[in-house]
């Protein structure tokens, strides 16, 4: 496997002007209250992961779980008090002002909660201005930025101000905006919190749409479980600056690793999370019907046919080779069995 | 007992109320005591008491402590003025290379660098002049006497008026369009056909320098503060006196520093005019949000990027604010800095109140002000220009600007041409309208102001007696009587009452500065004066406003009514009331009344509009009419607001009350005034101002601490 896009080791931040020294004193083993006591706060508690290339690392948490402190460490727009942060094998916190500016010209991008539009410029000028900084010429910047708008479908909006759009445009604008200098890696800062539920949901499946295309490295902040499941390949779930979980969609939801992580899950509609694959039988036997899933098939999109036999169901690889089989029964204990008592 | 305890704070003021009052009565007047009047304590006299501080001899009147203090820092404007003559005459020789004679001589420092600032500022703004009205002196600067007397070609011909009016059109309709272009156009036709333009050019090219450095510097300080703590620790307190401080007052020690002349005029002007241009860019600095900064990094800007495509650009509305302030305090100064030698319009305007020429003066304010407004209307274009990146222009589109203008300079060029042979023998008007050689509308304010007075002269009389001997002599007794004790433990326990013991000890550390200088009578005055100023106009300011916040068009309407008089120079202002009242304090109070209602009138409407609608919409499904909506809602909800307005009309009627010496007023003014004719008025004049600043500063302190604790009340940041 090629070498991870974004690499943490053992990553603290801690606010407080004696930080770095009781970190130091510490040994990696941080109170959260030992140091509050103190005087400092800690906003990210020894997050060490990896995420590769065209991955999506969502990192869910609620308000003040130090979410947005860890996205603003990799993209160090604040320093980490400690550990390690490497982006395509380049240590971060090693880099000079020059190679850091360098770095965020042509490998980052990020969109914000607030759009954070710059009020006195249009839409055209807002998406060409990280083309501009870089000291690309009017024309070609402009024309690149035209590119941008036509991708977030803002045609005939680009002489508008951020005032006289909508929130979702607005954050269209930030996502062009980001992407204008054509990065590898993608931050997003909560980036449809601020939006209505219905133009969220729209946002989203514009997200996951341009994402097909691009193929970028993301990683994702958000504090709504639910556009975690639907968006992550993997997601990071955080507590008092600590990753209490970070794994995949169905493996968090059928395996919580804590109290706090299970309460997430309780609520989930499982059958809209879970492929068949998670909950098959990966041994076969002969007995199987007629009727044939995929396994990457989404377990609510099947239940249907699969409930409406009444023999096991086989269950097939892309190569249509059979590589498991599931049940009804299996099928209705994941839908409603399971969520409050047992586990 | 209930009562006490169910409005614990009444009781408190009630009882400091009693004190106050108590010591009023307990306090007997002295029997020698007696308001000196100018030039009084210049007199030896065998009743006098005095002593001897740091070399210094102070005579005073003594009194019983708790009648008057004695002014134990009566040495300080000495001493301040010994040290500036001390800095400019002695201190730190340097040897520097003297051009004429061809050698070096010895120079104190301070003197060097002023002589340097001098010249420098004096090129700038014989250039710009130079360009407006024509001259020898820059191409002097650059060659020699010697060589212009040999080559009198090259002296500057000037522009012709009617370049520079179509020019300044050109760029208004550039900037914003047909509106401003036509304005424009009028006010130049206007300055030149009735004769203003010399003095009016004279003005702009002060203004042209003027306005641009200071807000160059108050950007800088302003970002500079905003990046480090302790530049901005180190600013805080001058800000604060700057803020207060009556321009009167820095004429003073400029004086000393920069002798007369128009550069003095430009570096006091920047003085003034630099310390709002550094609040406002502090304040938008601060109000941006961190995410907007967090994408500009993002976006990858370098600092230098940062600051200025994102962070300024985004700050612009408050910076907007302070180009606006910096170009309302240079056309005040424009007029106020004729008292130290600035040339045009205010030397002018000055000249013809001094004649009591109100016609003239007239004229000049009018001009003034116009050239004012038009400046304030371009600047706020210039900064909300816009660019078309999609437009396929031609070339002449794309220059049509610059080729009109082009076209104007042949135009203008020629018809001055035609006019030497059209007005032979007589002045060229195509070229430029000489001075008072114009349209004259003086005589028509003369006599119209003459007719007034015949009129209603019986009228004005009565009421200008009537005001003087009821109301004002009385206000004025009172104040005086006060007990200097009395009034102390007054303000030191509203202090206390309102922001705690720091709040008492700020305030008291003022009051003390003001009692221990030699001037405790004369700030009195000026109170006095202030109050009944503040008291009227905020009975209007606030009346008004609440009239006009009933209807949206009206509240635009008067907002806009308060732009427009705010950019009036402050001595503007003395010209009508001198029409009508003449030489008298009610005259200085009128004009304190009228410039000081514009901020209670402004924040009134402020505050009552920043009321959410979302209270608004609750009020009225309680069931509210529109009177309790106004009573219950709307104004304690904008009440912190309405006092930071309350705030604004004290500073602005203490301006003009200490303008209002001009007129001859018995208050710190009439000092500050003195002090610009005396040679050793430096440490006198800057006493004073800094005496003026406390008054401010006590109110702005009280003021500001109340509105702070009342907003963390309800809640509004």
């Amino acid at each position: 496997m090629s070498e991870p896009v974004i690499k943490c080791e053992a990553v603290f931040k801690i606010f407080g002007e004696n930080a770095k020294k009781m970190l130091q004193e510490s040994n990696g083993n941080v109170d959260a209250k030992t140091f509050q006591e103190n005087g400092c706060i800690v906003g990210v508690n020894n997050a060490s992961f990896e995420v590769s290339k065209g991955e999506m690392l969502v990192v869910m948490g609620l308000s003040g779980s130090g979410k947005s402190t860890l996205l603003r460490c990799i993209s160090r727009l604040t320093d980490a008090t400690g550990g390690k942060i490497f982006i395509e094998g380049q240590d971060l916190l090693q880099l000079n002002n020059k190679e850091l500016i360098e770095l965020r010209r042509n490998k980052m991008g990020m969109v914000f909660q607030s759009f954070a539009l710059l009020p006195h410029k249009t839409v055209i000028e807002n998406i060409a201005f990280p083309l501009q900084i870089k000291g690309i010429k009017t024309e070609d910047s402009i024309s690149k930025a035209m590119d941008m708008v036509k991708l977030v479908g803002l045609d005939g909006r680009e002489n508008y101000f951020p005032r006289e759009l909508s929130g979702g445009q607005q954050q269209r604008v930030g996502i062009a905006r980001s992407l204008a200098v054509e990065p590898d890696i993608w931050f997003l800062d909560e980036p449809f919190s601020a939006l209505d539920p219905l133009i969220r949901k729209e946002m989203q499946d514009e997200f996951l749409r341009l994402q097909d295309k691009l193929q970028k490295t993301i990683m994702f902040i958000t504090h709504d479980f639910d556009e975690a499941l639907k968006l992550a390949d993997r997601i990071a779930i955080m507590k008092d600056g600590i990753i209490e979980q970070l794994d995949t969609p169905a493996n968090i939801v059928l395996n919580p690793a804590t109290e706090y992580v299970r309460k997430f899950t309780e609520e989930v509609p499982r059958e809209k999370v879970l492929l068949i694959e998670d909950v098959m039988d990966p041994s076969t036997n002969d007995n199987l019907g007629d009727l044939k899933v995929l396994k990457d098939e989404i377990i609510e999109n099947v239940a249907e046919k699969i409930l409406t036999q009444e023999k096991s169901v086989a269950v097939i690889d892309n190569n249509n080779k059979i590589v498991g089989s599931i049940n009804p029964a299996k099928i209705i204990n994941t839908v409603f069995g399971g969520r409050k008592n047992n586990n | 007992m209930e009562f006490i305890k169910k409005y614990p704070k009444l009781f408190q003021w009630l009882f400091l109320l009693i004190v106050f009052f108590a010591l009023c009565f307990a306090i007997d007047v002295p029997e020698t005591y007696k308001f000196i009047r100018g030039q009084a304590e210049f007199v030896k006299d065998p009743n006098q008491s005095s002593f001897v501080f740091l070399g210094k001899e102070v005579r005073y009147y003594a009194f019983d402590v708790f009648w008057r203090l004695p002014p134990l820092l009566g040495w300080l404007p000495i001493w301040i003025n010994d040290s500036l003559f001390f800095l400019m005459n002695e201190w730190m020789p340097i040897e520097f290379w003297n051009e004429d004679t061809q050698e070096f001589r010895t120079r104190p420092l301070v003197l060097q660098i002023s002589r340097n600032l001098t010249a420098f500022m004096t090129f700038l703004i014989e250039l710009i002049r130079e360009i407006l009205l024509g001259g020898l002196e820059t191409i002097v600067a650059f060659t020699s006497w010697d060589w212009i007397d040999k080559n009198p070609w090259a002296e500057l011909p000037g522009l012709p008026w009617t370049i520079v009016a179509a020019g300044s059109a050109i760029l208004a309709y550039k900037l914003s369009g047909k509106g401003l272009a036509l304005f424009a156009g009028l006010v130049m036709v206007y300055i030149s056909i009735f004769g203003q333009w010399k003095p009016s050019m004279q003005t702009l090219s002060f203004i042209l320098v003027a306005a641009p450095l200071s807000f160059i510097f108050g950007l800088g300080l302003g970002i500079a503060a905003f990046k480090s703590k302790r530049v901005e620790k180190a600013l805080y307190p001058i800000l604060l006196v700057m803020q207060t401080m009556p321009q009167y007052a820095v004429l003073v020690p400029a004086l000393v520093l920069f002798g007369v002349g128009d550069h003095a005029a430009v570096i006091i002007t920047m003085v003034v005019a630099v310390p709002p241009m550094i609040l406002l860019t502090i304040l938008g600095l601060r109000a941006i949000p961190p995410e907007v900064i967090e994408a500009g990094r993002m976006s990858g800007c370098n600092n230098w990027q940062l600051m200025f495509k994102v962070l300024i650009p985004t700050a612009r509305r408050d910076i907007l604010i302070g180009v606006n302030q910096v170009i309302m305090v240079c056309f005040s100064m424009a007029v106020i800095s004729a008292f130290i030698g600035a040339k045009g319009l205010g030397f002018n305007l000055l000249l013809a109140l001094n004649q009591l020429n109100i016609g003239l003066a007239l004229e000049a304010g009018l001009c003034i002000s116009l050239i004012a407004i038009l400046l304030d209307k371009m600047s706020l274009a210039w900064a909300n220009k816009q660019t078309d990146y999609f437009g396929n222009l031609t070339f002449y589109q794309r220059n049509k600007n610059i080729l009109f203008f082009v076209a104007t300079v042949i135009i203008g060029i020629v018809l001055a041409y035609v006019g030497t042979f059209l007005f032979k023998g007589s002045y060229n008007y195509l070229f430029e309208v000489p001075h008072n050689k114009g349209i004259s509308t003086a005589d028509f304010w003369n006599k119209g102001v003459d007719w007034i007075f015949d009129t209603f002269f019986v009228y004005i009389k009565a009421f200008n007696t009537w005001l003087i001997q009821d109301v004002l002599q009385p206000m004025r007794a009172l104040y005086l009587r006060m007990p200097a004790v009395a009034t102390l433990v007054l303000v030191v326990g509203a202090g206390y009452l309102i922001g705690g013991i720091r709040s008492a000890l700020v305030v008291c550390g003022l009051t003390l500065f003001i009692a221990l200088s030699p001037w405790w009578d004369r700030a009195l005055v000026t109170a006095y004066m202030a109050t009944f100023g503040v008291v009227i106009s905020c009975i209007i300011g606030f009346t008004v406003g609440t009239l006009c916040f009933q209807n949206k068009h009206s509240a635009s309407f008067m907002l806009g009514v308060c732009d427009i008089f705010q950019t009036f120079p402050s001595f503007v202002y003395l010209i009508p009331v001198m029409m009508l009242f003449g030489i008298t304090d009610t005259s200085v109070l009128i004009a304190v009344i009228v410039y000081a209602t514009i901020p209670a009138t402004r924040y009134t409407i402020e505050g009552l509009r920043s009321v959410p609608v979302g209270l608004h919409d609750a009020a009225t499904m309680s069931g509210v009419n529109k009177f309790q909506r106004l009573t219950k809602i709307e104004f304690p909800l904008a009440f912190p607001h309405m006092m930071l307005g309350l705030n604004q009309t004290i500073v602005f009627a203490l301006f003009m009350v200490i303008i209002g010496a001009f007129i001859g007023t018995e208050d710190l003014g009439q000092y500050i005034l003195k002090a610009l004719s005396d040679k050793k008025g430096a440490g006198i004049g800057f006493t004073l101002g800094i005496c003026v600043a406390f008054i401010g500063l006590i109110f702005d302190n009280l003021i500001r601490t109340w509105v702070e604790k009342r907003k963390k009340h309800l809640g509004i940041n």
